[in-house]
Order: structure tokens, then sequence, then C-alpha cells
């Protein structure tokens, strides 16, 4: 188990304040936020890089906050990959084994094992220079491997990859924490990354925590406006309530049950608000009369802004959706909301 | 059509700049290298004292860039890795010996060493002599040469992403194994080229020799004794001797410390 107690680091302009994680021994365990949230001086803290101005960090009940990097037994594997350019791809990865204790017969094996798994074997003798960023990204995760660390941090190990490689990465990223026991703790800002690998995750705000965790709680019961947007809820509405419904402005929008204590947000996935020609009735859909406010090609998608009243959402159609509708800007259509849609914090 | 592509008139101010700077070092230096007659090099070279000379000069700026390699290269690791308080401040001490004028530097040292200070009294209790010896020389070249060394190397290793050095320890290694398998390992062409720029230095030196140390001569000494005592004609071959051997020494560290094609 890791265990991060009260971590406060402080650097001129920034700071990191009252960090408390614990991550359960063999956790897959994300760490969510946008550039600059401090995300993987989190990380550098738990390795022993970055010195911390207060709080403590404990690894399986022993505390680690002072000793030196390499007495921790933490792996790092960076986005640029750190690979040492003046060994080849074995000398890389069997780098640390000397400083560990162990059967060489054993680290052999596991060395073996790993670059089996990572299918590193035709690259053994290589040297790391003219290797694919996938390759390079499979090496560093090899050497941080190796040496069987307890924790292994990684700071956004796919966003330096081509989309065809990330993917390869990723699901190898998850293979390989199903079979070895050690805790693996990454950092990233990419919520579906974090949704397909994470079990857990905290989401970082400017050197603050905002939520933690279960990745499916934190997807779909956003604590804060913050982690709302993050995950891609684009519509986040300050609401007052009053039994089962919710006022946004002059819209009403009725609730699956009301709502609770203190409670001053809604928040609707774009994905989850229909527009039809004829509207849909039934107890649990909110049905509005609206307009077609603008529309955007987002590729894969479309993003529609849809207006009514003096609300607007916005709400992702597919290609095929979009041309049955026949939408353009101006037209008038409806808008549902199923009331289970609509999560209130 | 083809429109004729215009010349911006800097361009040109820019070609006649760079002639006037090649001209200007080059001009003189071939000169002085041209007019010796065969006869006055093969004269000179035979001549011990001249040999001796070159020597001299070559064995105490290797041994200034020897202990500037020694003592300056953790220095400059620290400078390039960590910072501190007063950092700003060692690195405008170390550009010192760089800016103050030779002779002072040579008076200085000077002032140390002599009976009257403590340090020249214990030294010349365990035997240790500045005034007139090899010692002293190498002392005022070490002294010239340091800050060349150092900054070179600094930036060599600044160019050494921390991240590789992170890792190793991360992977087990300390401080100074990851030093030595690491960043040692990636920073050996910024010190030879650290310890080109400091012998460079180092064999130039004459005004602060001179004053500690008039004898043993070295050449430069040397060349300014005969440019006084003799003239002109007699201290141009040993200039051009000293040119030439420094020449060849350079170039071959320069050619070590180029990169291989395979590798960036």
């Amino acid at each position: 188990m890791i265990e991060i107690k009260d971590l406060f680091i402080k650097f001129p302009g920034f700071a990191l304040e009252d960090i408390n994680l614990s991550i359960q021994d063999g956790e897959f365990f994300m760490l969510l936020g946008p550039t600059g949230a401090g995300k993987t001086l989190i990380i550098e803290a738990i390795a022993g890089i970055v010195p911390i101005t207060g709080g403590r960090i404990l690894v399986k009940g022993k505390e680690i906050t002072r000793l030196t990097p390499e007495q921790r037994g933490t792996g790092i594997v960076y986005q640029d990959y750190a690979l040492f350019p003046h060994l080849s791809v074995l000398k890389n990865i069997t780098y640390g084994l000397r400083y560990h204790r162990t059967n060489p017969n054993t680290s052999k094996k596991r060395v073996t094992w790993l670059m089996e798994q990572l299918g590193l074997q035709p690259l053994v003798q290589r040297s790391i220079h003219n290797l694919s960023g996938g390759e390079k990204q499979r090496i560093a995760l090899a050497r941080a491997l190796a040496v069987n660390p307890s924790v292994l941090l990684l700071d956004e190990p796919l966003s330096a990859l081509d989309p065809n490689f990330r993917e390869d990465i990723r699901d190898l990223l998850k293979k390989l924490h199903q079979e070895v026991e050690t805790t693996f703790l990454m950092v990233t800002h990419d919520f579906a990354e974090a949704m397909f690998l994470g079990e857990r995750m905290a989401v970082l705000n400017d050197g603050k925590i905002d939520q933690i965790g279960p990745v499916h709680e934190v997807f779909h019961k956003p604590a804060t406006p913050f982690v709302a947007k993050f995950m891609g809820i684009k519509n986040v509405f300050h609401a007052s309530f009053r039994n089962k419904k919710a006022r946004v402005n002059n819209l009403e929008l009725h609730l699956q049950s009301p709502p609770g204590e203190n409670k001053c947000y809604v928040a609707i996935r774009p994905e989850d608000i229909i527009i039809s020609k004829n509207g849909a009735s039934g107890n649990d859909i909110n049905s509005f009369q609206g307009k077609v406010m603008g529309i955007t090609d987002r590729g894969l998608y479309f993003e529609v802004s849809a207006g009514t009243g003096n609300v607007i959402f916005r709400v992702m159609l597919s290609k095929n959706d979009f041309f049955k509708l026949e939408l353009q800007k101006n037209k008038d259509i409806h808008i549902s909301i199923r009331s289970s849609a609509i999560h209130v914090f | 059509m083809v429109t004729k592509r215009k010349i911006d008139p800097f361009f040109w101010i820019a070609v006649f700049s760079t002639c006037t700077v090649v001209i200007f070092i080059l001009f003189p230096l071939t000169e002085m290298v041209l007019q010796p007659s065969a006869q006055d090099l093969k004269d000179s070279i035979y001549d011990p004292d001249v040999l001796r000379s070159i020597g001299l000069s070559i064995y105490t700026s290797g041994m200034a860039a020897l202990i500037s390699f020694l003592i300056g290269t953790p220095f400059a690791y620290l400078l390039a890795r960590k910072n501190f308080f007063g950092k700003k401040l060692v690195e405008s001490i170390i550009d010192l010996p760089i800016m103050i004028p030779h002779p002072v530097v040579g008076i200085a040292i000077l002032g140390l060493a002599g009976k009257n200070h403590w340090l020249g009294q214990f030294m010349q209790q365990v035997g240790i002599q500045i005034m007139g010896t090899v010692t002293g020389i190498v002392t005022v070249l070490t002294f010239v040469g340091l800050p060349f060394y150092v900054n070179t190397v600094k930036a060599g290793f600044e160019a050494i992403p921390v991240r590789l050095e992170n890792i190793s320890r991360s992977l087990g290694a300390s401080l100074s194994e990851t030093f030595l398998r690491v960043t040692f390992r990636l920073a050996w062409r910024s010190m030879l080229v650290g310890i080109i720029m400091c012998s460079a230095r180092a064999i130039s030196e004459f005004g602060a020799v001179v004053i500690v140390a008039y004898h043993p001569m070295i050449a430069p000494v040397m060349i300014y004794e005969r440019f006084t005592a003799y003239g002109i004609k007699y201290s141009q071959p040993v200039a051009v001797w000293l040119i030439g051997v420094s020449l060849v020494l350079f170039l071959l560290l320069r050619i070590c410390s180029l990169p291989k094609e395979n590798q960036t």
C-alpha cells in the first residue's frame, strides 16, 4: 500500500497542498489532471526526486519520506522514455539488476519473461537509436519492471506515442498489470485512458485533489464542476432545487430522486441528450422545444448547440443521426433528457 | 516570368564583415609562419632550450588541465544540477580569472606565496615553492584555465537530461554510481572539449607566468626574451613551433571529441 499523508510541496509560484492518497497493493491507480496541475510532482515526490516541504509517504507501512531515490524501490517510466542513449537495448533493461540482490537465475528469468511479454527479443542487441516510440516505451517498461519494484510510477507513458502505438502500449500496460504484483500509479490528462486502465482515480486541479474514487464513479458522478468538465461533461449548470425539480435559469428539469442537501449544480453528458423532430414523452423524460444554435463537425461525431429558453445544451450526435435529422442552424427541434441522466452535485 | 531575387544589403554587410574578421586573424599569423626561412626553423628546433621550453609549456598546460579536470568536474556538476543560495555569486567568482589583467593574477598568487604571508610560510615548511618553479607555473595556469574548463563542462552536464539520472537512481544506483555509469559516459566529450579549452588558455598565458616564474622558461616567455634580446627574427621560429605543436595536439583531441556518425 502507498500512503501519502498531507503532502505539501512548495515552489515559487506553485504549491501542491493537502495531498492525501492511499493506494492499495496491486492496484492500478490513475492520477488525472490538466497540464500544470502537479501530477508529475506527486510521482517524483514518491520516487524521491523532488524535495518535499511537508508530509509523509509510506510504502507497505514503511516510511520512505527521507530515503534516497535508490532506497525506495520505485520504478519510473517517463513520457519521453528516458532510455540511456549510450547503452544497448539489453543493457538498458538490465541496468538496475546489479543493485538488487536476487538470485541471478530469478532475475534472468524475469528479464526473459518481460522481454517475451513486451515482444523485445528481436531488439536485444540493437542500439536504442532508430527505434520507434512504441519500442522505446516497451524497453522503458521492461527496464523499470526488471528490478521488481513495489510501485511502478508512470508519467504520461502514452502521450508521446503515435495513436496506433498508443493503443498497443495501453493494452500491454493492462496485461502487464494483471500479471505482475506491482502497484501501478499512472499520471495522465486523458480520461479515456484512465477509464480503460484504472481501477480508482484522483483528479488533481491546480495543486489540490478535487475528487478520489473508483473510475466509473468519478466519471458518472463528478464532485465539482472542474471534474465534470474534465470528464467530458460539457453541460454543467448552476441550479436551484425544490423537491424533485431543478431550476436552471427558467428551465425546469425533473430529477429521478430528491437532490439532497447542499447541491448547487446539475451536469448532463452531451451524449445523454437526445435531439428529435417530434419529441419524446414519458414520465421520466424532460422534453423541451428548442432551436439549433450551432453545429461543429468533430470528425467522428457532430457537436450541436441546442437552445431552449436561455439555456444552451451541447449535444453529441453520431454522423448518422445528424444526417437523418437534417439539422441546420435555427431549425426547430425537440430536446429530451432522461431524468436519470441528470447528475446533481 | 522569372523575377530576380533581391538580395538584402545586410547580406553584403555580413559577407564583408566575415572577410574582415577572417583576414584580420589569419593574415598576421600566416605572415609570421611564412616569414622564417626553413633554415631558421631547423636551427631553432635543434636548439635544446627551445625544445625544453615548448615541452615545458605543453607539460604545464597539460597539468593545469588535469587539475582542472579533477577539481573542476564535481564543481561543474554541482553548478549544472543544483540551485542554491548564492549560486549566481559563485558563477561570477569562477569567471573572475577571465577578466583580471594577467600580471595581476601573477602578483596575487605571489603575494600568497611570499614569506610575509602565513600560507607562504606554511608552504615553505612543507617544501612547496611557487616563485620560479614548475609548481608556480602550473598554479598560475590552473588559475587562468579553470574557468574555461568549468564553464564548458557545466554546459555539457546541463545538456544531459536529468531524467536519465533520476531513472538510474530509481533503479538502485547511488549518486556516485549514477555519475559514473550515466552522466560521465554521456559528458566525456564535453570534458575533453573543456580540457582543450583549458589547456589552450593555459598554453597562451604569458603575463602571469612571467611574474611568478621567468625561469624555468615556458615557450611564451622564451619568445618574449628572444624578441627583446635579439629582435623579431629570432623570436618568430620559436613561435611557429609552439603554434605548430599545439595545433597538432588540439586537433587530435578535437577529433577524439567528435561524435560518431551513428550517435547523436
